[in-house]
């Protein structure tokens, strides 16, 4: 995999040189559980609050409040089961059209239980208008849930808005920050968020553990049940080495934030002009400048029906991209249920490309991309059920 | 000088196997997510189907049979959550079936996730033990009721080592309808498992009690078995526990079911005869002891053993000074003050059960760390005893 460019970074990131470093002790000597009296266990225990600590650093807010889970989905359904609680009648939680299915799956079980769920719609960029939610929420709204950024067209939410309307109506805000912590500024004192899921893969951390902030005063009910580690909401022994991961993935992400998300709008930038000017019949999905520093989704006026073509032709040439999600790479001949919710028809919601970009890549790594797209283009053929 | 190291304390959590952490440090490269579709995800999809593979054929089961899953509490809370949901409506098979028979010596996963579903409308019978923990295989015939759902009996206890007839359980909770759960995680790896000998429907197995990474558990699911899933999302696990991959957990689980497949063996024998010398040196050295648990059918890692007129946690502070490793009870309930779940369920006195500390074996263990221990432990239980405004004065 020496050669190749990957630019699959919203999918999943490689490990962190010095998150290596940070695990590599815990796959050796360091192995208590942090639930142990002796020695051993509380030397483990030292290491998960204090990578506790880290991830809550990148949210600005106190250790106590950060719940390590098994993944960022596993913290979406946290945040919305625990907020149901055990009774699902005359519950309502309002979210958007665009979630991750992480959200949209739970909510669907969730209507299932019983509880009332609204669905946000968004504009042609992906962007949830703040007064929709204004006409949605009621008395007996628990929860609002909106993604901090878009996992497929990069679109950032305007979640302090959405937070300080749910509130003036008494619900809570939750808001799935996978994609957007630890690339843009998800502070919790700004964004008064009282729930944020995160994942450690999307920053450059193991996979296999995710965290949920539970703001101080907002009882959930338990996820897991058992030993009642993590508050009692999410029982069984900590993944050690994966915390500590995390824990240095959020401390690195946190310190180069600012710089690395101007190094990468640069690069984005370059990248989206250079296939415009090389291709005129490329348009941008989602927002032009509120989207994630170093993310691209595109599509191909009139060549939608070849995304999947594309995707493996630059594959075979060594250059790692997606169509969508890679949660939804089994359905990826299937319209996008995002682009579809931004109201582009079924034809043209097949055909989108993500690219991401991430910590590791590099100039020349773009250089590369633009060339192998124009070798590869020519051999597209034109889908002729879609008239421009 | 640096101070001997004995670690017993493997049913809590056990070391890296030098191979597994070998895996782990390689495999840390490999980095797609197995959903994605070029290279990078096909590398990591392969390395996860293969992990599957062994884990699948460690218990005789089918690759598709096997969900890995972020503990064995979340396996746990699965299996039981199949219920949860069906008394609220979901549209699983089980709906009308909301009763639980379990044990009451289970871990804390399975009870407290029973406690959650009674609040949801579910009904539990918990069985009770004998006072060598063993269930009453006719009380159980007799607990099961046609709106039984699921029986869940563990396979070995965690505390004492008490091993269950899982194959005879599964057999009547299938005469009389209900499904069938064992949660394996303490005997998976130590004594060979398969389930279709046991017939089990749903079995849960851990990596890190058997040498692997923390942070990943396999769930057996035999084919054909109604499924929720706990967690919701994505595809993975075929739909049934969403959530990115734990690659490199799941890499480490395989190669460890591997080790142990090499292992077990000959290194079952082995404990067997750390323990015997171990509790043949306690009897004898220390007066007033007894030891806890079957004589025959248990965990030859696990010792549970209870000193009059000294608290578990005292001894537990001393031998942790002299490096030694062992818990009282669970690790899951350690800073809790109340005495065992599992030992008062056997009917034993709270001062007893109170004295109790488990010392568990493992494969880093010699003869000279159980010499070790036999040279440290009296000394710290006399010094506990002469400390006691109970013991000696009854």
């Amino acid at each position: 995999m020496q050669d190749y460019v990957y630019f699959d970074n919203s999918a999943t990131t490689p490990l962190d040189p010095r998150v290596v470093d940070t695990m590599q002790p815990f796959l050796s000597g360091f192995f208590g559980n942090p639930s142990s009296l002796h020695g051993m266990g509380r030397e483990a225990r030292q290491s998960v609050e204090n990578a506790r600590r880290q991830v809550a650093g990148m949210l600005r807010v106190d250790p106590e409040e950060i719940v390590f889970t098994g993944s960022g989905t596993e913290s979406d359904n946290m945040a919305l089961c625990g907020s149901v609680g055990a009774v699902d009648t005359n519950c309502h939680i309002i979210t958007s059209a665009i979630e991750h299915p992480a959200i949209l799956e739970t909510c669907r079980y969730l209507q299932q239980r019983g509880v009332d769920v609204s669905y946000l719609p968004v504009d042609s960029v992906g962007l949830v208008d703040p007064a929709s939610l204004e006409t949605v929420i009621r008395p007996t709204t628990r929860l609002v849930s909106v993604m901090a950024a878009n996992n497929v067209v990069g679109t950032l939410q305007p979640i302090r808005e959405l937070a300080h309307i749910a509130h003036q109506h008494g619900a809570f805000f939750h808001t799935d920050a996978v994609q957007a912590a630890g690339k843009v500024p998800v502070d919790v004192r700004t964004t008064q968020a009282d729930l944020v899921s995160l994942s450690a893969h999307k920053i450059h951390g193991p996979k296999g553990v995710g965290a949920l902030y539970v703001r101080k005063g907002v009882s959930l009910t338990p996820f897991i049940h058992g030993g009642g580690q993590e508050h009692g909401l999410r029982s069984a022994t900590e993944n050690v080495a994966g915390i500590v991961g995390f824990g240095e993935a959020a401390r690195i992400a946190q310190e180069t934030m600012s710089e690395e998300a101007a190094r990468l709008v640069g690069l984005r930038d370059r990248l989206i002009e250079g296939l415009q000017s090389v291709f005129p019949n490329v348009y941008l999905i989602g927002h032009r400048y509120l989207r994630l520093p170093g993310h691209i989704c595109i599509g191909f006026a009139g060549q939608e029906g070849e995304a999947i073509k594309m995707l493996l032709a630059l594959d075979e040439a060594g250059i790692a991209v997606s169509t969508g999600s890679a949660c939804s790479a089994s359905h990826a001949h299937e319209p996008s249920y995002i682009l579809l919710a931004m109201g582009f028809d079924p034809i043209r919601a097949r055909g989108s490309l993500r690219i991401t970009l991430g910590r590791f890549n590099t100039d020349d790594e773009v250089n590369r991309f633009l060339q192998v797209m124009r070798d590869i283009f020519p051999t597209l053929r034109r889908l002729t059920s879609y008239s421009l | 000088m640096t101070q001997r190291q004995v670690y017993l304390d493997h049913n809590s959590t056990t070391p890296l196997h030098p191979e597994v952490a070998k895996t782990l440090t390689e495999a840390m490269t490999v980095f797609g997510n197995p959903s994605s579709m070029h290279a990078f995800g096909r590398q990591a999809k392969g390395m996860v189907n293969e992990a599957r593979e062994r884990v699948a054929s460690f218990i005789g089961a089918l690759p598709e049979e096997v969900i890995f899953v972020g503990s064995g509490s979340e396996g746990n809370n699965t299996v039981l959550s199949i219920l949860g949901c069906a008394a609220t409506g979901c549209s699983c098979d089980r709906v009308h079936k909301p009763h639980i028979v379990t044990t009451a010596i289970e871990h804390p996963c399975i009870l407290e996730t029973s406690k959650c579903l009674t609040g949801r409308g579910s009904k539990v019978t918990y069985l009770g033990v004998d006072e060598y923990g063993k269930i009453d295989l006719k009380e159980l015939r007799d607990s099961i009721t046609e709106q039984t759902g699921v029986v869940s009996v563990m396979m070995a206890n965690n505390e004492i080592g008490t091993l269950q007839d899982v194959r005879e359980a599964a057999r009547i909770a299938h005469e009389k309808g209900a499904l069938f759960h064992t949660d394996a995680v303490q005997a998976f790896g130590k004594i060979p498992i398969n389930v279709h000998d046991l017939g089990v429907d749903f079995l849960t197995a851990s990596a890190h009690k058997i040498y692997g990474p923390k942070g990943v558990g396999a769930l057996y699911v035999r084919r054909g078995v109604q499924f929720c899933p706990l967690i919701h999302g994505g595809h993975q696990e075929r739909g049934r526990r969403a959530g990115t991959e734990n690659t490199l957990g799941i890499v480490g689980m395989g190669k460890s079911v591997e080790m142990r497949s090499l292992e077990m063996a000959d290194e079952a024998a082995r404990i067997t005869s750390l323990r015997q010398t171990l509790k043949a040196g306690i009897e004898e050295r220390i007066p007033d002891v007894w030891f806890n648990g079957h004589p025959t059918d248990t965990l030859q890692s696990t010792l549970n053993v209870s000193f009059a007129g000294a608290e578990g946690e005292s001894i537990l502070l001393y031998l942790d000074l002299e490096g030694i490793a062992v818990s009282t009870g669970s690790a899951c309930a350690s800073g809790s003050l109340d005495p065992s779940h599992v030992l008062m369920a056997t009917g034993m006195p709270v001062e007893r059960a109170h004295g109790s500390i488990r010392m568990s074996l493992g494969r880093g263990n010699t003869m000279q760390d159980v010499e070790y221990v036999l040279d440290k432990l009296p000394g710290i239980i006399s010094r506990i005893r002469e400390m006691s405004t109970v013991y000696g004065r009854k």
